[in-house]
C-alpha cells in the first residue's frame, strides 16, 4: 500500500469509559459512532464504508442507519480494529468508498446485550485445551511468560514493573480507571491470578466503546481536525490455540505484521516517537518490543525496568495506562489506536512532545492475531 | 444440584483416532507418509506439505514440561484450584495441552524442561483424557 494516502478524520471513545450499566453493548457503538462523526463534522449519511467485529456490520448499520458499499467483519480479536485500519485504508484508494467508520464497542464488564464467549466442545480449543482448565484469557494468555522468562533470562521484578510504569502514565490521564502509584513490591504482593502473573499484571475488565473515521488524505485537509495519515500497516495470524504456537519464545504473527508495517512505512526504530503495544497483560510489551525487532529479547525487560518506556523515557509506551491500567473491554486495540490517534493530533493528556510517528501494535485472541499501525502526523 | 464438570471433548471424524487410542492406552499422533512431518492436533493431510497421505502411529509417551501457569481464578468447572494447566512437548516434536499429576502444583516442583511420561485419566465410558506425570528415573 501507498504511504500517507488515507487519513484519520474522526476519532473518539464512548462517552464513558469504565462501568456502564445503563448501556447495551450495540448502544456503546452507536455512542461512540455518533461521537466519531460529531468530532469529524460529518453526518452519518456520508458514511460509505463500514467495519466492526464481534458485532456484525449488518447489525451495526440497521442500528446507525448506514447504507454501506463497503462493509469488514474481521473479526480476529482485540487487534481486529487494526485490520480493519488497513483493510479501509485499502478499499479507500481501490476507490470502493470514500469514508469509512469503524466502531468498537463492548460490555465487558456489564454484560449488557453481549453474548458470552464460549468454546464448542467439538471445536479442537473444546477438544484439546478446555478439557485441562484454560477458563478465560488469564488462564491461557500467560502460558508462555514463563519459557520466555527461562529463555532471555527476564525477572518477575521487570515483569512487575510494566505495570508500575504504565500506572505512571494512567496518573496522567483524567479517564483513566486506575489512577494510584504502585510499586513492584505492589504488583508482587497482588493477589495470584494465574502464576506467574497475579492481579496487577492483568487487565481491567471495562465497559466502553470507539470509533475511527478514514478518508482519502486528498479529502482529510478539508476536515476540522488535523488529519493522521496512515504511513503503513500489516497483518497476520498464527492460531487460536496458544498450545499451538511455534515458540513460546515470540508471537510468530507479530513477526509477520510488526516488520511488515515497519517497511511499507520505511520507517527504522530510531524513528519511533511513541508506541502502543497492546497490553492485555503484562508480557505482551516484552513480546512486542523484541518481535518488532526495536532491541533483543533479553533487554526487553530490563529496558522497561530501567524507564525507558516511562514519562519522559526515550521510547514512551502505552501513554494512556494501556490495558492495565486505563481500560480494557475485552477488545482493547481500538483504546490503543484512539491514543495513538491523540498523539499525532498533539491532544493526548499525556503528550509526547513533538512525536511526529507513532507505532500501534495489536494483539488478538491470546497470541492467534495480530495487527500493526503506523501513524504518522506529517504527510 | 450436580457438581459442575470438567469440559468434556466431542470428538469430530478427524480427532476420533486419538480419543479411540487414549481409550485405549495410547497416545496416538498422525506422520506424514511423504515428509515424515509428525503433527498435532489431528488432521487427515500434512499440514507441512499438503500431503493427504497420512499415518496414525502410537507416541512413546516421553516429553518435557515446555510452560505452564498455575491457575488460582477463575477456576474452570470440575478443578480445584491452584492447579497447573501445562503445555508438554513431546519427544516425537509436537506440543499438547495437559496437566501434570503425581506432582505439587507449585512452582518448586514444576520446573521447566522436566521429563514427563504420558498417564490417562478416564472421565467416563467415551472421554479419557491423556496426562503427563514427572518421569520414573
Amino acid at each position: 500500500m501507498r504511504r500517507n494516502q488515507v487519513a484519520v478524520v474522526g476519532a473518539a471513545e464512548s462517552t464513558e469509559l469504565g462501568v456502564i450499566p445503563n448501556m447495551s453493548q450495540l448502544q456503546l457503538h452507536a455512542d461512540a459512532a455518533l461521537n466519531a462523526i460529531a468530532d469529524a463534522g460529518l453526518k452519518l449519511s456520508d458514511i460509505d464504508g463500514f467495519a466492526t467485529a464481534v458485532e456484525t456490520p449488518q447489525q451495526v448499520c440497521h442500528y446507525l442507519g448506514i447504507k454501506p458499499t463497503w462493509v469488514d467483519g474481521t473479526s480476529v480479536g482485540g487487534c481486529s480494529f487494526m485490520l480493519h485500519v488497513r483493510h479501509a485504508a485499502a478499499a479507500i484508494e481501490a476507490g470502493l468508498c470514500k469514508t469509512v467508520l469503524i466502531t468498537h464497542a463492548e460490555s465487558g464488564k456489564s454484560m449488557i446485550g453481549k453474548a458470552p464467549r464460549s468454546i464448542p466442545a467439538d471445536s479442537l480449543q473444546g477438544q484439546f485445551e478446555a478439557p485441562f482448565g484454560v477458563y478465560g484469557p488469564p488462564s491461557m494468555f500467560p502460558i508462555p511468560v514463563l519459557r520466555f522468562m527461562k529463555t532471555y533470562g527476564v525477572t518477575h521484578e521487570q515483569l512487575a514493573s510494566v505495570a508500575v510504569v504504565q500506572r505512571e502514565w494512567a496518573a496522567k490521564n483524567p479517564r483513566a480507571m486506575m489512577k494510584d502509584p504502585i510499586t513492584v513490591a505492589d504488583v508482587l504482593n497482588s493477589r495470584m491470578i494465574a502464576y506467574p502473573f497475579r492481579l496487577l499484571q492483568c487487565c481491567l475488565v471495562t465497559d466502553g466503546g470507539g470509533a475511527l473515521i478514514l478518508t482519502s488524505a486528498d479529502r482529510a485537509k478539508d476536515f476540522p481536525r488535523k488529519p493522521v495519515y496512515i504511513k503503513g500497516t500489516g497483518e497476520s495470524v498464527e492460531t487460536p490455540m496458544v498450545s499451538q504456537m511455534e515458540t513460546f519464545n515470540s508471537s510468530r504473527a507479530f513477526k509477520v505484521a510488526g516488520p511488515l508495517a515497519f517497511k511499507e512505512a520505511g520507517i527504522a526504530h530510531r524513528d519511533v516517537d511513541h508506541l502502543m503495544i497492546y497490553d492485555a497483560f503484562a508480557h505482551l510489551p516484552l513480546f512486542g518490543l523484541g518481535d518488532l525487532g526495536f532491541m533483543p529479547y533479553e533487554e526487553t525487560g530490563k529496558f522497561i525496568a530501567d524507564g525507558n518506556t516511562r514519562p519522559g523515557g526515550k521510547l514512551p509506551l502505552n501513554t494512556n495506562g494501556g490495558g492495565l491500567s486505563y481500560m480494557h473491554s475485552g477488545m482493547y486495540g481500538m483504546y490503543a489506536l484512539q491514543e495513538s490517534v491523540r498523539q499525532m493530533r498533539g491532544i493526548a493528556p499525556a503528550q509526547v512532545q513533538n512525536a511526529k510517528i507513532s507505532v500501534c501494535h495489536g494483539v488478538g485472541g491470546m497470541f492467534a492475531a495480530s495487527g500493526t499501525i503506523v501513524f504518522t502526523n506529517e504527510r | 444440584m450436580a457438581e459442575p464438570q470438567r469440559a468434556r471433548p466431542k470428538p469430530t471424524p478427524e480427532t476420533q483416532h486419538f480419543w479411540d487410542g487414549t481409550k485405549a492406552g495410547e497416545l496416538r499422533l498422525q506422520r506424514c507418509d511423504a515428509c515424515a512431518h509428525v503433527y498435532f492436533p489431528p488432521r487427515p493431510f500434512c499440514p507441512s506439505c499438503a500431503s493427504r497421505k497420512v499415518s496414525v502411529f502410537k507416541a512413546s509417551g516421553k516429553g518435557f514440561l515446555y510452560s505452564y501457569v498455575i491457575n488460582h481464578r477463575p477456576a474452570a468447572p470440575g478443578f480445584t484450584p491452584p492447579y497447573a494447566i501445562a503445555v508438554v512437548e513431546l519427544a516425537e516434536g509436537p506440543r499438547m495441552m495437559s496437566n501434570i499429576i503425581d506432582c505439587p502444583q507449585t512452582p518448586e516442583a514444576l520446573e521447566l524442561d522436566m521429563k514427563l511420561e504420558v498417564a490417562f485419566e478416564k472421565l467416563d465410558d467415551k472421554i479419557t483424557l491423556p496426562v503427563f506425570r514427572p518421569a520414573k528415573g
